[in-house]
């Protein structure tokens, strides 16, 4: 069993098990949105003191920040007992385009040449690392939510808005990589 | 000791995410190069099961955990700020290579510069607060 689950997840696997999360936490009462940790976080710190978007009771969002620590241990035991002995299957296309750009494939599930702390704090690294997540939280909470909140738990529940922020989510993923990323690696 | 169901919902997750490689920053960028079709079966399958899934429970009344029936929280009809703000998470999205569930889940499975990540999107989050007031919605 545990050979068969190191192996990588063929994608239809892997989209039923995302269903399965998305449903068992509604059989919990709950709903699947991650995104909403980042200001329960906010919340934490001491934000709400100052600021009206804060000021909320973050007991009612206490399950998502335990279903975040999960998530954490999560990724380690998958590194600990779940790791595959092969490389990541990446397109040939996508490592000879990222070759161009200087970010080599190295294999991993994230590119070591980005994900590291010399390069984290270069003003390259700052932009890519401090400023991609900048764009995320300030994104998704501008949408109302992530890719757990609009592509799957909105669009399973056909929501227009969702839709239009998930066509918003690809555009700017498009932008990104295609005018961006030039410029910027 | 009723939080730890989501726990264990949360650790199935983050395995999964890294399972099905969609915590990986070549997949987005192979996602939005188009050169595989594994991001697009992953949520295609997970948005078309999903839906299905929301049909039943609403077709059969089908209730929680508790015995309280299962609502959907309907998201508000506007436009703007649906597509500016994720336009804007779009091009964080590739740019970092992870969404808000990857970041943490990547940070526990050995990618600790995943803090900056984190420390960024806190960072936004914060900024959104502030200046909400002013963002066309």
């Amino acid at each position: 069993m545990i050979e068969l689950l190191k192996q990588p997840w063929p994608w239809y696997a892997s989209g039923t098990a995302i269903t399965f999360i998305m449903v068992l936490l509604l059989y919990f009462g709950k709903s699947f949105g991650f995104s909403s940790n980042l200001r329960t976080l906010c919340t934490l710190a001491g934000a709400g003191k100052t600021h009206h978007f804060f000021d909320f009771n973050w007991r009612t969002q206490r399950w998502n920040l335990l279903f975040m620590a999960g998530a954490v241990f999560g990724g380690y035991l998958s590194a600990v007992w779940l790791k595959s002995d092969q490389p990541l299957q990446l397109a040939p296309s996508t490592i000879a385009d990222l070759q161009t750009l200087g970010v080599p494939f190295d294999g991993g599930l994230n590119p070591s040449s980005i994900f590291n702390w010399s390069f984290a704090f270069s003003p390259k690294g700052l932009i890519t690392l401090l400023g991609g997540g900048l764009m995320v939280g300030f994104g998704s909470r501008y949408a109302g939510g992530c890719t757990s909140g609009h592509a799957i738990s909105g669009l399973s529940n056909l929501q227009l808005p969702s839709l239009w922020a998930v066509i918003g989510f690809f555009a700017g993923g498009l932008m990104m990589t295609h005018v961006l990323f030039p410029l910027i690696f | 000791m009723k939080g730890v169901k989501f726990v264990i919902a949360g650790i199935l997750f983050g395995v999964i995410m890294v399972k099905s490689e969609a915590a990986s920053w070549y997949r987005i960028q192979e996602m939005f190069r188009f050169q595989s079709f594994h991001m697009y079966g992953i949520i295609g399958t997970a948005v078309g099961l999903g839906a299905i899934a929301v049909f039943l429970i609403k077709k059969l009344k089908i209730k929680d955990f508790y015995g309280h029936p299962i609502v959907f929280p309907h998201k508000e009809k506007s436009w703007p700020k649906y597509i500016l703000g994720g336009l804007i998470f779009g091009l964080g999205w590739a740019l970092a290579g992870a969404c808000p569930g990857p970041m943490f889940v990547n940070f526990g499975y050995g990618y600790p510069t995943m803090v900056i990540v984190i420390l960024g999107a806190l960072l936004g989050t914060y900024l959104y607060g502030i200046t909400k007031n002013k963002l066309p919605h």
